[in-house]
């Protein structure tokens, strides 16, 4: 629908995924200069020039399959290393928080607020660096250029196309569930209470006018919720109050992130019927993505013990235990792709194959070098 | 006032978009059907009015002879003309027509889409039938595609194209479908709030345009030579169509309006919005004074739900249906 969502979804799922590094490297007690390099590194390859690039271009969001591959190779482009449990952890954590996030923004404009909220964290994060720091800030500036002429009716298709992208994700996520934003069923929350969005009126009012433009009557009727007056709106320039507290950080050492894996709803599995139907869009977006990948680049691992993993659960054993028992409806397969004879495809594949690291998905090889590529990207 | 029925499952759930709910009631074989887009496919259900039978069908938005990407639906709703019943489903590839059951498709039109997508999107949205043989379909651009649909077969044709709006259409509305004559039997709005009004013909004619604020006006109904519009900011506002005169402004919603619908015998009106609650409301109009009276009769609120379509299942009001992003059900009411 919308071909302005891409960098939304990407920087606000960036935005997250930091957070929740940043809470699992302190409670993992990584040494503080080891934890600074991974977050600087995750950063600088999500604003690589050449990256943003590709990504601000108008374009169809990608499926979740390929959207989950880029933010597998952003998770690994330092020298931090996440196991798939970890990494599908992470994943579904980042979604269902961005998930949140949209659906509770009083205004579809709100979405932007909430990723300045991101951005104004991930310079925070940074703010001692002056290279980085000028990358981000020059995508405040495109994020304003692009997002802040839109009328409030390209802002619903947006935030449509982003609805469409997380529709039917019910995972629950504890930090919600004691908050109680979201319910046990992994439905989340819609207060029917509270301040109405900026340029909404509190219902309750029914005038009728005249035909020469006098009022001549005042209803009032009962709106059944509890709400009060709009509050300030928030700034959308590159310094100010965002006034929405969506988007900031929520995790904290004290406050662990766990999903629960059982009892996801149903509708996940009538999801999925859906989703692995032939993709003909696959060697499209293959070539999206790899246009886009080509842009990201490696931070090599340096020595060995430089490296380092970290887990998204509270024991290595509770990690193993996660990978097994992951319904099937809930795993991010792979872009089920046929392969293509298109030699610049194969050659940018090349490149990012070649900077994989994330090991134990080697396929058995095939004769052609272009089946080859696409062979081992399929069991990423 | 209302009390709730037996939900109907569908076998997907309902994606956030505009007037997300078609209802078609079939009398003569004591059937409704009810269309619900999810993605790139329309979840149909035939229901009997006795309660025991539900048929589902599934409709995608596959193009003929394009093995590309598939296209989103922005919309599918039922298109009622004196001689025949059209489903209609508008993508981003363009206009689907089938036969009101989803059983054949009898045509198809290719919207114009560019080689390397363009920053403003493209697609089809905002669906009505209007007089004897119109069907008028809104186009991103704001372009208005009126097609003329014989009283059988597969020989429609593209009659006319109305270029007035300059933003993207969200819906469109008529009345009078055949037999009445009316003044003004045709309203489109956009997603600037601008409302035009026209009458239907071998040329279709502008009769009144009603600007807007950049606040998007994402439903529209049309009865009895009134507009009622319903707003991105909550807002229902009511208008005489030919004059473009505000008779009426209601503080509706808390957050934006998915769905109208009114029940042409009774003048009942459904408004349904993000902020969960479908409202129904009595209207009434004197057109020879030129008033309307507004009367708020009843609220529902569906917990954690954002509503994307409200329709009543009748032209009296009896009962109506409710859709709701992420769910998988169609939830239904009916009169105490």
């Amino acid at each position: 629908m919308s071909s302005r969502t891409l960098p939304l979804l990407f920087i606000n799922l960036g935005g997250e995924m930091l957070y929740i590094l940043d809470q699992r490297l302190r409670a993992q007690n990584i040494p503080a200069d080891k934890a600074k390099k991974v977050m600087n590194d995750i950063i600088t390859t999500m604003f690589n020039k050449k990256f943003l690039e590709e990504l601000f271009k108008p374009q169809e969001l990608y499926s979740k399959k390929a959207l989950r591959t880029v933010f597998d190779r952003l998770a690994h482009a330092s020298i931090m290393r996440l196991n798939q449990a970890s990494m599908d952890k992470l994943y579904d954590l980042m979604t269902m928080a961005f998930k949140y996030q949209v659906l509770l923004c009083p205004r579809p404009k709100d979405i932007l607020l909430v990723s300045f909220n991101h951005m104004d964290a991930i310079k925070d994060f940074v703010k001692d660096t002056p290279s980085i720091l000028s990358q981000v800030d020059e995508t405040y500036q495109q994020l304003i250029e692009m997002y802040t002429t839109l009328s409030n009716g390209e802002f619903q298709l947006i935030r449509q196309t982003l609805l469409i992208f997380f529709q039917d994700m019910h995972i629950r996520v504890s930090i919600f569930l004691k908050d109680k934003v979201q319910n046990s069923n992994g439905r989340f929350v819609l207060p029917t209470s509270g301040p109405v969005p900026h340029g909404t009126q509190v219902p309750g009012l029914i005038r009728i006018f005249s035909c020469t433009g006098e009022e001549q009557t005042r209803l009032q009727f009962n709106n059944g919720g509890n709400y009060t007056s709009a509050i300030r709106e928030g700034s959308f320039e590159i310094f100010g109050d965002r006034v929405t507290k969506l988007g900031t950080n929520m995790y904290s050492v004290s406050r662990p992130v766990e999903t629960h894996m059982s009892g996801t709803s149903k509708n996940s599995a009538q999801h999925t019927k859906v989703n692995t139907a032939p993709n003909p869009l696959a060697k499209e977006e293959l070539n999206m993505l790899a246009r886009l990948m080509g842009g990201l680049e490696v931070q090599k691992a340096g020595s060995s013990d430089s490296g380092f993993r970290v887990n998204l659960f509270a024991t290595d054993e509770e990690e193993e235990e996660a990978l097994i028992t992951r319904p099937d409806e809930l795993s991010y397969g792979v872009i089920n792709i046929q392969a293509t004879k298109d030699q610049q495809v194969s050659a940018e594949l090349t490149k990012i194959m070649g900077e994989f690291t994330d090991s134990g998905h080697q396929s058995p090889s095939s004769s052609n070098k272009g089946d080859d590529l696409l062979a081992m990207m399929d069991d990423l | 006032m209302f009390h709730k029925e037996k939900n109907i499952q569908i076998k997907n759930s309902a994606s956030a978009l505009y007037n997300n709910l078609s209802v078609l009631r079939i009398a003569p074989r004591r059937l409704t059907y009810f269309t619900v887009v999810h993605a790139n496919v329309v979840n149909m259900v035939s229901a009997s009015w006795d309660g025991l039978n539900y048929s589902h069908r599934q409709l995608q938005s596959k193009e003929p002879n394009v093995a590309t990407s598939t296209s989103l639906i922005m919309q599918a709703a039922f298109c009622v003309l004196p001689s025949r019943e059209l489903l209609v489903v508008t993508s981003q590839k363009g206009i689907q027509m089938y036969e009101s059951d989803g059983s054949i498709m009898v045509y198809w039109h290719a919207l114009d889409t560019p080689e390397t997508p363009t920053a403003q999107a493209v697609f089809a949205r905002g669906i009505a039938a209007v007089s004897e043989n119109y069907v008028c379909v809104g186009v991103s651009s704001g372009a208005i595609l009126v097609f003329d649909v014989p009283s059988k077969g597969s020989n429609i044709t593209l009659s006319e194209v109305l270029e007035e709006h300059k933003e993207s259409i969200t819906d469109i509305a008529s009345e009078c479908s055949g037999s009445q004559e009316c003044v003004a039997n045709l309203v489109t709005v956009d997603d600037g709030g601008s409302l035009c009004v026209w009458k239907s013909g071998e040329e279709f004619q502008l009769l009144n345009k009603i600007g807007g604020f950049d606040i998007s006006c994402s439903s529209v109904k049309l009865w009895k030579g009134t507009v009622v519009a319903g707003y991105g900011s909550g807002q229902i506002r009511i208008y005489e169509a030919v004059t473009g005169i505000l008779q009426s402004e209601i503080n509706a919603h808390a957050r934006w309006i998915y769905s109208l619908d009114i029940a042409p015998f009774s003048g009942l009106l459904l408004s349904a919005a993000e902020d969960s609650y479908v409202r129904v409301w009595h209207l009434s109009v004197t057109p020879e004074t030129n008033s309307v009276e507004v009367a708020h009769l009843h609220n529902e609120c569906v917990t954690d739900t954002q509503i994307c379509g409200a329709k009543f299942c009748d032209g009296d009001g009896y009962a109506f249906a409710v859709t709701g992003y992420d769910l998988s059900e169609i939830i239904r009411y009916t009169q105490t």
